[in-house]
């Protein structure tokens, strides 16, 4: 699950990690006031309004602006909230911004230069352990960091034995070449960070940057947070975070019908029992010359209910021109879908979609008997093969 | 002989007498497999299926010499359970249940570093040497004993691959379904290397999918090492970048999660790399014909 940045900013603190202070504000109203409240508090002369939504980049989108002013901020929030910021990682059509957060201004000038770094704590699947990734190139893209410059990202393994200790989080802090304070401050910053994505179940803390500041403090400008969902039933406090706003409406629904909903942009909608399966017939569509519209697994009992459920959350899609139903039969019994299909066929009313259907496994051949003898305008095939040369043949 | 299960094995079921335990336990019984107990906290003493339910797998073990246990248990326990298998000196644990947190498993593996056991799963469809042991929640009628092993992240895929073997008039020796999660017991190489050692096996299907590093991993080692023709098809050639395809593990995160990047490693170290999963079947039975086994 993601949450937005003032929400992963409010778990850091809450586990003693510094961070950039700031306020959240839904109207530009409430961003001045935001904006005074936060100079009482830290006496920051300037303002820095961030667009909150769920994707990076959003500097690049124009959704994030220095405000030197209390005008400056009212302006600034005015023009961001509401607005459709795009960014490389939200497509095209862009991501309406709902909230800004107005936060202090910490690269204020002092007795020393501040600089940027990259750190990340996150699981290497490889060997089944947590890992802290760090780099002296903060504030940057780290793909290309990794890309140009490996050499400047560092991994510190975390043994689960025991847990992050002293010496690593020492090691960090020279490696990003620190000494004194701020030396001091990274260790109790790295030891406060691990700390909190131990005890939140997280899936991925990534602070891009990680600020030195210029009288020799170490916290977190920004932070992307993301949780194990399979996790968030022992973190009430957090599973209440999540924005359904910032998610596809579709999928929020789909998830309340028990089905795995993914959207995409292709032609022919497909439904199918199994993630691996369903990736599977993804990938037959596009071979089949169309391109797949969504991922979309029922699960293990896919019955009259979840069919028709899938029907009408497919259907939502216009760019949807065929459904491939696709069911490996074994637990589940192949003419119960066919029944399933039909009747979903028949309370839906008019489907202005061919619809085919691919049953397999348990009871195949019944299936295909009924659904063949049902009127309705329905391909059937039993071999995958024969399903791909009828998407072929529909798209035709 | 096969890999894992089979038709001496002393199965237990962890979980046994909740619903999925029961359904899939009296499914397990129904195909042959040799089912001698099961293990229900608080229920010792009781019979289930016909069968002897124990407090702990340490009992069951000692009253039944079980040596592989299935289990059926909730997420929220069930790193546990694999844990009190391990320590009972289980030597297959095969775990069914899907949505255990991250960070159990993390410490599973590290509990079972210095333990006897193989663990299988969690997230997987269980392991099945056709005609012999069926050991997880596949169907069993698909299944034909004969000697194409499978391995495979994915469920209904393994379904998929096993139907298309049976049609070529072929059949499987052992197919083990490794399990879709981050964080598994038994790795894509691992089990490969068993089928690959394992004399009633003549060719090897390996199913994939995005996300993670075993696939790459797996064909360097056939490279390395295989002496039989392996069949691969990796899922998820149109999935989006950062979006989780149901399973947990199933997300492109860089360049080398992606399905073209393992199918090229996979080619590039003499696997059969098919486009198509309707096409997993026919190559294997193409492959066999070139060395000679049919």
């Amino acid at each position: 699950m993601n949450i937005h940045e003032y929400q992963g900013k409010s778990i850091l603190k809450s586990f003693g990690v510094r961070i950039q202070e700031g306020i959240v504000a839904d109207t530009p109203e409430q961003a001045v006031e935001a904006a005074k409240k936060l100079q009482a508090e830290t006496g920051t002369g300037w303002w820095v309004v961030k667009a909150q939504i769920h994707a990076g980049g959003r500097g690049k989108g124009g959704g994030v602006k220095l405000a030197k002013s209390l005008d400056d901020v009212k302006a600034l929030s005015d023009q961001i909230i509401g607005m459709q910021l795009v960014t490389p990682q939200t497509g095209p059509q862009g991501k309406k911004v709902n909230k800004v957060l107005i936060a202090q201004d910490v690269y204020y000038p002092g007795e020393s230069k501040t600089s940027e770094f990259y750190m990340s704590v996150l699981l290497d699947r490889a060997k089944g352990r947590n890992i802290i990734m760090y780099s002296t190139e903060g504030g940057m893209d780290i793909e290309e960091v990794a890309e140009h410059t490996p050499e400047k990202i560092f991994k510190e393994e975390i043994d689960p034995k025991v847990g992050l200790q002293g010496f690593q989080a020492r090691k960090i802090a020279f490696n990003l070449g620190l000494s004194g304070d701020a030396h001091k401050d990274m260790v109790k910053f790295v030891a406060a960070l691990y700390k909190a994505y131990e005890a939140t179940d997280s899936s991925m803390f990534e602070i891009n940057p990680v600020l030195k500041t210029s009288d020799n403090k170490i916290l977190a400008v920004d932070a992307k947070v993301n949780l194990d969902e399979n996790a968030l039933y022992r973190h009430a406090d957090i599973a209440a975070m999540r924005d359904e706003s910032e998610e596809d409406p579709t999928e929020v629904e789909a998830g309340k019908s028990n089905l795995n909903y993914v959207k995409l942009d292709g032609n022919v909608g497909c439904m199918v029992n199994g993630a691996g399966l369903a990736m599977a017939t993804m990938d037959i569509i596009k071979l089949a010359g169309g391109e797949p519209a969504n991922f979309l697994d029922v699960g293990g009992t896919a019955s009259a209910k979840t069919v028709e459920a899938a029907f009408h959350i497919i259907l939502k899609d216009p760019n949807v021109k065929a459904i491939l139903i696709n069911i490996f039969g074994g637990i589940v019994r192949c003419d119960r879908v066919a029944q399933g299909v039909i009747d979903a066929y028949q309370n839906i009313g008019n489907i202005p979609v061919p619809i085919i259907v691919r049953l397999q496994g348990t009871n195949a051949v019944e299936a295909k008997k009924l659904i063949d003898e049902s009127g309705l305008k329905v391909y059937s095939a039993i071999q995958l093969k024969d399903a791909a040369e009828l998407v072929t043949k529909v798209l035709a | 002989m096969s890999v894992l299960v089979n038709k001496n094995s002393k199965v237990i079921v962890q979980g046994f007498t909740g619903s999925e335990g029961t359904f899939h336990a009296s499914q397990m019984i129904e195909y042959g497999t040799n089912v001698v107990g099961g293990v229900t906290p608080g229920k010792g003493g009781q019979h289930h299926l016909e069968l002897p339910v124990f407090n702990t797998v340490a009992d069951a073990v000692k009253e039944t010499g079980a040596d592989v246990s299935i289990i059926f248990v909730p997420p929220a326990f069930a790193a546990d359970a694999i844990m009190e298998a391990a320590a009972a000196g289980i030597k297959v644990i095969i775990c069914i249940t899907e949505g255990i947190p991250t960070k159990d498993m993390i410490q599973v593996k590290e509990y079972l570093k210095d333990k006897s056991s193989r663990l299988i799963g969690p997230n997987c469809p269980g392991v099945m040497t056709a005609g012999e042991a069926k050991v997880g929640i596949m169907p069993g009628f698909i299944f034909t004993p004969g000697r194409v092993g499978i391995v495979s992240k994915s469920g209904t895929l393994t379904y998929e691959a096993v139907d298309q073997i049976t049609k070529q008039n072929l059949g499987q020796s052992t197919a083990i379904g490794i399990g879709g999660d981050p964080i598994i017991g038994t790795t894509t190489k691992e089990a490969v290397e068993l089928l690959m050692n394992d004399p009633e096996t003549d060719g090897i299907i390996m199913i994939g999918e995005i996300g993670g590093g075993m696939e790459a991993e797996a064909a360097r080692w056939i490279q390395a090492n295989g002496t039989k023709p392996v069949v691969g098809f990796i899922a998820g050639q149109t999935a989006p970048p950062g979006r989780r395809m149901g399973h947990a593990g199933a997300i492109v995160g860089g360049a080398d999660d992606t399905a073209a990047a393992k199918m090229k490693i996979m080619r590039e170290c003499g696997i059969r790399v098919v486009e198509s999963p309707a096409e997993i079947g026919e190559a294997m039975a193409e492959e066999l014909k070139k060395a000679g086994k049919i």
